[in-house]
C-alpha cells in the first residue's frame, strides 16, 4: 500500500453539489481518495456516477463544494483561476472522449500547441512518433480518421511530460481495433514517461489493463480494486 | 408562460432571449434605417403638404412681374390676359434700414400692402399687434424673426431711407409670409434675421415715398388651372417693357421657394440613399447569425424532420425568428424616426419660416418602411433558411467533419514558420472561410463609409466658404446703390472713412438664350484686374477677364450647354435694352448660384452709357468701420450693404446648426451598425470556436492568449475594413455630392483627412466595445460542458 507520500492526489472528503434547493444534484459525496504516482487507474461506473465530476476536479477545471484535494502535498482546492490554469499548463494532460483537436492546425502543431508554452517538454515529433503518428505530422484534423485524431490528443497531453495524464472516455467515439491503438498509446505514455494516468471508461474489459480500478456508483468510490496482473491492451476485446 | 404556444413556438422564443444581444444589435441597425427613412420622407412630406397648404391659404402668386414704374391702369390689361385668374399690383422697393442699437446699416425690403385689410395674393400673417391706421402713414409691419433677432417690440421705431429721405416710422405688428419662408438677402446664401428685414407699409404711404401715385413697380398673378406659365411670361413681358421690367418669372424662380425647393431635394437624396444602406447592413447581420444558428441546430433540425416535419414547416421557423428581429426593429424605428422628425421640425422652423410645421408621417411611409425591411430581411436570411429546408435529415444529425483547412495557401504556410500557433490560427481561419471574413470585413467598411459620407459635408461646405469669402470674394462691405451712379460715386466711397480700397462693379439683368434655352440672369461687370472680387478656375487660380466675350460660371454654362467659343444671345432688360450675340470667352468656377461676367469697359460701351457702376467692393480699416457705417447710413444713394464678416459668421452658425446636427446623428447610426457588425461578428466566431477556445483554456492556455485568437482575427478584419471603407466613403460622398448638385449650390467634393481619420476612430472605438462585451465571455467559457458536447 502507498503511503501518503507517495501519492499523486491526495483526496479528503470531496464533495460536489451542483444547483441549489430542490434543483440541487449531488455529484460527489464526500469522497476520500490517495492515487499512488505513476499508476495507471481506471475510473468505472455508470452515468452519473460521478466519475467525471472527480476527473474534472483532479484536473483543475471544476472546484468542489467541500473537501480538499491536494496535489504533491499542495492544495488545488485552494487555488485561483491563475493558479489552476498554472497547474493545468504546467502538470496535468487531457484526453476527450471527442479529441478537441484544433482544426487550423496540424498533428505537429497542434502539439506545438503545448510544447510552445511548456517547461521542458517532448518535441512535437517524438511525442507524435510515441503514438505512431511519426509520418502524419503535418496532415490537418480534416485529413486523419478519429483514431489517428485521438492520438494526436494524446501526442498533445503526454508532449509536456505531465506528472498527470486524464483521460475521459478516450475509446468512447472509437471501434475495437482503433480503440486498442489508442490505449498501446496512453500505456506507452504512462511506462515510459511514468505519468500518473487516470482513464474514466464505460467499459469494464478496459479495466484489465489498469494497475488500479475503482468503481463509483452515486457520488461514491464503491470498490477499489488492485490488478494483481495487467493485461496488454492487445488481448483485451470487448 | 407560453403554455398556449406550441412547442415550436415556445423553442423560438427561448432561442431569442438566449440570442437577445445579437438580436438587439440587428434590430438597431433596421431600427436606423427604418428610422431614417421615417424621418426624412416624414420631413420631406411634412414640407411639401406644409408649403402647399401656406402658398395656397395666403396666396402665393404664381407668376412675379416685376418692372420700374407701371400706370395702375395696366392692371386691368394684366387681368384680361389669358391664363390670368387674378392679378394685383403693389409697391417694392430696397431700403438701407438704421436700427437703434445696431452699428452697421441693415439691407431692407419695403412692401406695399392695402389700406385696408383684406385677402390678397401673397399675403401676410399677422402674428402679433394690429394691422394699419389710415391715419398714420409712418407705420409699418416688420418681419417678425427680424423684430425678434433686434429685439423690437411693437411700438418701437426705426428709421429706413426711403427715396433718399430719411424716414422714422412705427413698428405695429410682426407678420411672416409666404415669399419670406427663407428669409434671406439679395446676394446672400443662408438667413441672417440681424442683416436682412422686410417690412410692409400702408400702399398710400410707399407710392408716395417712392412718387408710385396710380402706379406700381410689381404686378402679382394667379395663375388659372392648367395656364400655360411661359406664355404667360413672354406677354406679360411684352406688355411691360416699355415700363422698364427686367422680366417676370415664376414662382420656381423667386428666391425663398428656390432655397425651399432645395432642402427638399435634399432631403429626398437623403431618404433615398442612406436607409437602404442601413438595411442592407442588417440583412448582412442577419444572414450571418442565422446561417450560425442553423449550424448548430442541424441536429435538432435533423431530428425534426425525421420526426416528419415538413421542410417547408421548418423553413418557416427559422423565417419567423428573422421577422420577429426585424418587426421589432422596425417598431424601434418608428418610434425613432417619428422622435427625430419631431426634433427636426422645431430645427426646420428655425430656419423656415412657416406659421406651423407639424412633422406627419402618413401610413404610407410606415407601409413602405416595413414591407423593405421585410423583403430585405427576407431576402438576406433566404440562402440560409433554403440550406435548412434541404438538409437531409441523416447528414443533418450526424456531426460535421472537422472543417478542412489543408488547402492553405503557400504564402501563408510560407509565413507559419515565422508565427506562433495562435496567429496561425486566426490567418488559416480568415482563409478557410474567405466569404465570411469578406463579408465581415465588408460590413464594417459599410460602417465607415457611411460615417464619411454623413460627415464629409461639413468639410466640403467650409471649403466653400474659404473658397467663396477668402478666395473669389475678398472684400470687407459691398454697397449697392439704388440706381446706377457715374464713376463721381466711387470717388466718392474711396474717400468715405475707413475705406481703404474700393473697386466698382456694375450689374445689369438680362435675359441669356441659348438655342430653346433661356435664363433669367445678372451680367456683373468688373474691372480688369479686380482683387476683391475675384474669378478663378478650377485649381483656385485667378482668372484675368478678356476685353471681350462673357465670363460664365461653370453651372451656367452646363444649364446653357454651352463651351468657350460659343455664342450666347444677351437680351438686357434694363436701360436702353441692348440686344446682341456675345461669345463665351471663359468659364470659371463658382459654388454658389449661378452667373455671368463681362468686363466693366465692355458691358459699359454694351450698354451705350459712359463709366457707370452699380456699386462697389471695399477693403475698410477695421477700426475706422463705425464711422464708415454712420456715412453709408446716411447714403441716400445707397440701397444695401452687404458685409462679408457678417455673412460668413451667419454661414458658419448654420452649418454648425443644422450640418452639425446631422452629422452627429449620423455618426450615432453609423456608430451602432460598427457596433452591430463587430458585436455580431465576435459572438459567432465565438460560439462557433467556443470548443476549440475552451480546449486551448484547458491546456493551460490563459485568458488574454485565448482571447487573442479570437479578438486578433477581429482586429485584423478590422484593420483590413479602414481603407475599404475610406474607399466606400469617398465613393458614397461622391455620389452624394452629384445629387446635391443645384442651381443654388454645387458642394466640392472634399474629405479632409481627419474626417476619414474620425471614421476610423469610431469604427476601432465601436470594434474595441464589442471585443470588450465578447472578453467578457471568453472570461466566462464554460471549460467543462464545452468540452463534454459533441459538435
Amino acid at each position: 500500500m502507498a503511503t501518503a507520500d507517495s501519492s499523486a492526489f491526495h483526496v479528503r472528503g470531496l464533495t460536489k453539489i451542483y444547483g441549489h434547493g430542490d434543483a440541487a444534484v449531488c455529484a460527489l459525496r464526500g469522497i476520500d481518495l490517495d492515487v499512488p504516482r505513476g499508476e495507471l487507474v481506471v475510473l468505472l461506473g455508470p452515468s452519473g456516477s460521478g466519475k467525471s465530476t472527480l476527473l474534472n476536479v483532479l484536473g483543475g477545471l471544476d472546484s468542489p463544494t467541500s473537501g480538499q484535494v491536494f496535489f504533491d502535498d499542495r492544495e488545488l482546492t485552494a487555488f485561483g483561476d491563475h493558479d489552476l490554469t498554472a497547474y493545468r499548463r504546467e502538470h496535468v494532460g487531457f484526453v476527450f472522449q471527442f479529441y478537441n483537436l484544433i482544426p487550423s492546425l496540424t498533428a505537429r502543431e497542434n502539439v506545438m500547441l503545448v510544447t510552445d508554452i511548456a517547461d521542458n517538454p517532448l518535441s512535437p515529433e517524438q511525442a507524435l512518433e510515441m503514438v505512431g503518428l511519426g509520418r502524419r505530422l503535418d496532415h490537418f484534423p480534416a485529413q486523419l480518421s478519429g483514431g489517428e485524431q485521438q492520438r494526436v490528443a494524446i501526442a498533445r497531453a503526454i508532449a509536456k511530460q505531465p506528472n498527470v495524464l486524464l483521460c475521459d472516455e478516450p475509446t468512447g467515439a472509437l471501434d475495437i481495433a482503433t480503440g486498442i491503438i489508442v490505449l498501446e498509446a496512453i500505456l506507452e505514455a504512462n511506462r515510459a514517461l511514468k505519468t500518473t494516468t487516470i482513464l474514466i471508461t464505460h467499459n469494464a474489459s478496459i479495466a484489465a489493463i489498469a494497475d488500479r480500478v475503482l468503481s463509483m456508483a452515486d457520488g461514491r468510490i464503491a470498490d477499489i480494486r488492485v490488478n494483481r496482473e495487467r493485461l496488454e491492451p492487445s488481448r483485451l476485446s470487448w | 408562460m407560453f403554455q398556449f404556444l406550441h412547442p415550436m413556438d415556445r423553442k423560438l422564443l427561448r432561442d431569442l432571449w438566449h440570442m437577445k444581444g445579437q438580436a438587439f444589435a440587428i434590430a438597431i441597425v433596421i431600427a436606423c434605417g427604418v428610422g431614417m427613412y421615417v424621418m426624412s420622407s416624414g420631413m420631406l412630406l411634412s414640407l411639401q403638404e406644409t408649403r402647399h397648404a401656406y402658398y395656397e391659404r395666403y396666396r402665393f402668386a404664381d407668376v412675379i412681374a416685376p418692372a420700374k414704374r407701371v400706370p395702375e391702369a395696366l392692371l386691368e390689361t394684366i387681368q384680361g390676359l389669358p391664363g390670368v385668374r387674378r392679378a394685383e399690383s403693389r409697391v417694392r422697393v430696397g431700403a438701407v434700414l438704421d436700427i437703434a442699437g445696431a452699428e452697421a446699416p441693415v439691407t431692407g425690403v419695403l412692401i406695399s400692402l392695402p389700406e385696408k385689410r383684406r385677402a390678397i395674393i401673397n399675403d401676410i400673417v399677422l402674428r402679433s399687434g394690429r394691422y394699419f391706421d389710415p391715419r398714420h402713414p409712418d407705420e409699418i409691419l416688420l418681419l417678425e424673426s427680424f423684430a425678434r433677432a433686434h429685439g423690437l417690440r411693437n411700438g418701437d421705431h426705426l428709421h429706413a431711407i426711403l427715396n433718399g429721405t430719411r424716414k422714422r416710422l412705427t413698428i405695429i405688428g410682426t407678420v411672416l409670409s409666404p415669399e419670406y419662408v427663407y428669409a434671406i438677402g439679395p446676394g446672400e446664401i443662408v438667413p441672417d434675421d440681424r442683416r436682412f428685414g422686410v417690412a410692409w407699409m400702408n400702399r398710400r404711404a410707399l407710392a408716395e415715398a417712392y412718387d408710385l401715385h396710380h402706379a406700381f413697380n410689381e404686378a402679382l398673378i394667379l395663375h388659372s388651372p392648367g395656364g400655360r406659365q411661359q406664355s404667360l411670361i413672354e406677354t406679360l413681358d411684352r406688355l411691360l417693357k416699355p415700363y422698364g421690367s427686367p422680366g417676370a418669372y415664376g414662382r420656381d424662380q423667386q428666391v425663398s421657394d428656390q432655397f425651399l425647393s432645395n432642402e427638399i431635394q435634399q432631403l429626398k437624396v437623403m431618404g433615398r440613399l442612406l436607409p437602404p444602406i442601413f438595411l442592407l447592413v442588417a440583412a448582412f447581420l442577419l444572414n450571418m447569425v442565422i446561417s450560425r444558428i442553423i449550424d448548430t441546430e442541424r441536429e435538432q433540425i435533423g431530428l425534426l424532420k425525421a420526426f416528419g416535419y415538413e421542410p417547408g414547416y421548418v423553413g418557416r421557423h427559422y423565417l419567423k425568428l428573422v421577422l420577429l428581429i426585424t418587426f421589432f426593429g422596425i417598431l424601434l424605428g418608428m418610434v425613432l424616426g417619428l422622435w427625430l422628425g419631431r426634433g427636426l421640425a422645431v430645427l426646420y422652423m428655425e430656419y423656415f419660416k412657416f406659421p406651423f410645421l407639424i412633422f406627419r408621417a402618413p401610413a404610407e411611409v410606415f407601409f413602405v418602411a416595413t414591407t423593405f425591411s421585410l423583403a430585405i430581411a427576407a431576402l438576406g436570411t433566404a440562402s440560409a433558411v433554403l440550406r435548412v429546408m434541404r438538409l437531409d435529415p441523416a447528414i443533418a444529425m450526424a456531426p460535421p467533419p472537422p472543417p478542412d483547412y489543408s488547402r492553405s495557401t503557400r504564402w501563408i504556410e510560407s509565413m507559419a514558420i515565422w508565427m506562433d500557433q495562435p496567429t496561425r490560427m486566426i490567418l488559416r481561419h480568415i482563409y478557410r472561410w474567405p466569404q465570411k471574413s469578406a463579408l465581415t470585413t465588408l460590413g464594417i467598411a459599410m460602417s465607415m463609409g457611411l460615417l464619411i459620407a454623413s460627415s464629409f459635408s461639413l468639410d466640403s461646405v467650409r471649403y466653400m466658404i474659404d473658397v467663396s469669402f477668402n478666395v473669389i470674394e475678398r472684400q470687407d462691405v459691398s454697397v449697392h446703390f439704388v440706381e446706377p451712379r457715374n464713376a463721381r460715386a466711387l470717388h466718392d466711397l474711396r474717400h468715405a472713412p475707413g475705406v481703404m480700397q474700393a473697386e466698382p462693379y456694375r450689374a445689369v439683368r438680362a435675359t441669356l438664350r441659348h438655342g430653346t434655352i433661356r435664363r433669367r440672369e445678372a451680367i456683373v461687370g468688373l474691372p480688369p484686374a479686380a482683387s476683391l472680387s475675384r474669378l478663378v478656375d478650377t485649381r483656385l487660380q485667378p482668372v484675368q477677364i478678356p476685353g471681350q466675350g462673357l465670363v460664365l460660371s461653370d453651372k451656367l454654362a452646363e444649364l446653357l450647354q454651352v463651351r468657350v467659343g460659343d455664342l450666347v444671345h444677351v437680351e438686357v432688360t434694363e436701360g436702353r435694352r441692348p440686344v446682341g450675340d456675345l461669345p463665351v470667352s471663359a468659364i470659371v468656377q463658382t459654388y454658389l448660384g449661378t452667373s455671368a461676367y463681362m468686363d466693366l469697359a465692355a458691358l459699359n460701351r454694351l450698354m451705350r452709357e459712359e463709366a457707370v457702376i452699380s456699386g462697389a467692393y471695399l477693403r475698410v480699416d477695421s477700426d475706422q468701420r463705425a464711422n464708415l457705417y454712420r456715412a453709408l447710413k446716411n447714403t441716400p444713394v445707397v440701397a444695401g450693404i452687404g458685409l462679408q464678416e457678417e455673412a460668413q459668421q451667419a454661414f458658419n452658425q448654420t452649418l454648425q446648426e443644422i450640418l452639425g446636427t446631422f452629422t452627429l446623428f449620423n455618426t450615432l447610426f453609423a456608430a451602432l451598425i460598427a457596433i452591430g457588425v463587430v458585436y455580431n461578428s465576435a459572438r459567432i466566431s465565438l460560439s462557433e470556436r467556443g470548443r476549440e477556445l475552451a480546449s486551448l483554456r484547458v491546456l493551460g492556455l490563459s485568458r488574454g492568449e485565448v482571447s487573442y485568437i479570437l479578438l486578433g482575427e477581429l482586429t485584423l478584419l478590422t484593420l483590413l475594413a479602414l481603407p475599404l471603407g475610406a474607399l466606400l466613403g469617398h465613393l458614397l460622398a461622391r455620389w452624394m455630392v452629384h445629387s446635391f448638385d443645384t442651381e443654388l449650390f454645387r458642394i466640392p467634393l472634399i474629405i479632409n483627412p481627419a474626417t476619414y481619420g474620425y471614421a476610423a476612430l469610431v469604427v476601432i472605438l465601436a470594434a474595441v466595445a464589442s471585443g470588450l462585451l465578447v472578453r467578457r465571455r471568453v472570461d466566462q467559457l464554460d471549460l467543462i460542458a464545452v468540452l463534454k458536447t459533441r459538435e
